[in-house]
């Protein structure tokens, strides 16, 4: 994907986001660390340019709630949870860059939950890859990309990485199972 | 020196690799880092309104405390549990520890009960490190004799760097005050200190000091890599001239055999933390102590409450400073032993 074409993708899923919830009336959205974070603000952006208003917009680490501590060689850095709103009642959008096996959300929905009781978790990611391990679906998808899982799927955007850009790649070693998270990204 | 300067730049994101923490001497400063950074994590877990987080499910904790302890028992207590780990406590006056059965022996027996991290206070110096020759998993210091209390003097730096203006240690001067001696929290203190690049004064009557004078010496020159030098001195005025940080230590009563202090009221004239000799520190600098407290004898009470102490806030911040060590032990277990993760 080019940078034009993560754009509108952007765009589209702000007006699905806001047609499946008829306004934007109890919305919120929630990036999952790391490139979730840039990529909610970016769709709150969008939503503030065709409906005028600013959705809040929070940013959630996973990391306490993984369920693979032993299995990772080296703690993932933790990079901070920053939800500035209350969570009850409101409907929260979770946004990440890649959808894979399902474990980060399944994870980022444990953590939602302990900071309150939304009255609904959706998802909206950028790319869907396929390979779920668990029965996790996204309401809104930038881009199905079908993949094998040998394939490394790189997301980047400008915010963290200087540029956006979506590429796949082959794994240059065996596969990692331990360290393969949802974004399959090895600088993740 | 200049290894600290430059490791103090923009850390970059470093592994934790120790299996064991038992004293700070073998943790370099990008590691203290780390640890201070997941801390941070762990005190935003504790505002929250669940504080608990499912990161040690399953993963069993044993604290077994040879000597008496309050806050450093329950806060290593509850900082397994805010992270789901399960914790059993053993009270060696109520085991078969009375029975004459060994550290060895114990340890042991509690590695084949399902142990995987053993939180360890014992009366003897060294002896987390025979514990952790026998024990398969992970070894955590709560205090040993004289020679060390890692979490405490990490739970210290922690407060420090947040009550501190920019958070940086570099150049700020610390009074440790009382008896340097017997103190394991002063010795670990001492690296995690010179090691963050705080000009760090020892200070207490001579008896108490003894050796101390011959270790900053040997220090002096720059002996030991990414540490710097530190002063020791009875003379309590020039130790808490201009200081950021005075830190009492505790008179530790039952150790104060053969005539090491004339009396407590005569170190108390003399040595006694109380408002005019804390008003020689720096106007915003903060009191510490680690607890428990003679107040009267080492700490007026009046600035054990003043606005200046930061004592409960240290107890606050022990639970998360624990909680992240906890974490990073448990985390590095497949690392330090060498294996392929899964």
């Amino acid at each position: 994907m080019t940078g034009d074409e993560i754009r509108r993708a952007i765009v589209r899923i702000s007006h699905e986001i806001v047609e499946k919830q008829a306004g934007t009336q109890g919305l919120a959205l929630v990036g999952i660390q790391r490139r979730g974070v840039p990529l909610a603000k970016r769709v709150a952006d969008a939503i503030e340019e065709h409906e005028g208003v600013r959705v809040p917009v929070g940013a959630l680490d996973i990391t306490f709630y993984r369920d693979d501590l032993s299995l990772v060689a080296q703690q993932p850095i933790v990079k901070g949870t920053d939800l500035p709103f209350d969570l009850s009642g409101a409907t929260v959008v979770l946004v990440d860059d890649v959808l894979y096996t399902g474990r980060t959300i399944r994870c980022a929905m444990d953590a939602l939950i302990d900071f309150g009781r939304p009255r609904a978790i959706r998802l909206a990611v950028l790319i869907d890859r396929g390979h779920r391990e668990l029965p996790i679906r996204a309401d809104h998808v930038g881009k199905n990309v079908p993949t094998s899982r040998e394939e490394i799927v790189k997301v980047h955007v400008a915010e963290i990485d200087g540029a956006d850009e979506v590429s796949i790649a082959r794994q240059v070693r065996a596969p990692d199972a331990g360290t393969a998270d949802e974004t399959g990204t090895a600088g993740n | 020196m200049t290894t600290v300067a430059s490791a103090q730049t923009d850390i970059p994101a470093t592994a934790w690799h120790h299996r064991h923490l038992i004293d700070l001497d073998v943790v370099s400063w990008p590691e203290i880092d780390l640890i201070m950074r997941t801390t941070d994590e762990m005190k935003g877990i504790l505002a929250r309104p669940i504080r608990k987080v499912p990161a040690l499910n399953g993963r069993r904790v044993t604290t077994l405390f040879y000597e008496a302890s309050t806050r450093t028992r329950v806060s290593f207590e509850t900082a397994a549990r805010n992270l789901s780990a399960d914790v059993v406590s053993v009270a060696p006056a109520t085991s078969s520890v009375t029975k004459g059965e060994s550290l060895v022996d114990t340890v042991r027996t509690l590695e084949a009960l399902g142990a995987e991290i053993l939180v360890m206070r014992h009366s003897v110096s060294g002896a987390p490190y025979l514990a952790a020759e026998v024990f398969g998993g992970h070894v955590l210091n709560g205090g040993d004799g004289w020679h060390a209390h890692p979490t405490q003097a990490l739970l210290d730096l922690y407060t420090m760097r947040e009550n501190l203006p920019g958070g940086d240690l570099r150049g700020r001067k610390v009074a440790i005050v009382g008896d340097i001696l017997h103190s394991r929290v002063a010795r670990s203190n001492i690296w995690s200190l010179t090691a963050a690049g705080a000009d760090l004064w020892l200070c207490g009557p001579a008896t108490l000091l003894r050796g101390m004078d011959r270790w900053a010496t040997a220090w002096s020159g720059g002996a030991i890599p990414g540490h710097g030098r530190f002063n020791v001195t009875s003379d309590i005025e020039a130790a808490l001239h201009d200081a950021d940080v005075v830190m009492g230590l505790r008179i530790q009563r039952e150790r104060m055999q053969g005539g090491l202090l004339p009396s407590l009221r005569e170190y108390a004239a003399r040595f006694q933390l109380n408002a005019e000799r804390v008003s020689l520190a720096k106007p915003g600098a903060i009191v510490m102590h680690p607890g428990p407290m003679n107040e009267g004898v080492e700490i007026a009470p009046d600035v054990a409450i003043s606005g200046r102490s930061v004592i409960t806030d240290q107890v606050a911040n022990g639970v998360a400073v624990r909680m992240a060590l906890l974490y990073l032990l448990a985390g590095a277990h497949e690392a330090a032993h060498g294996e392929t993760p899964l």
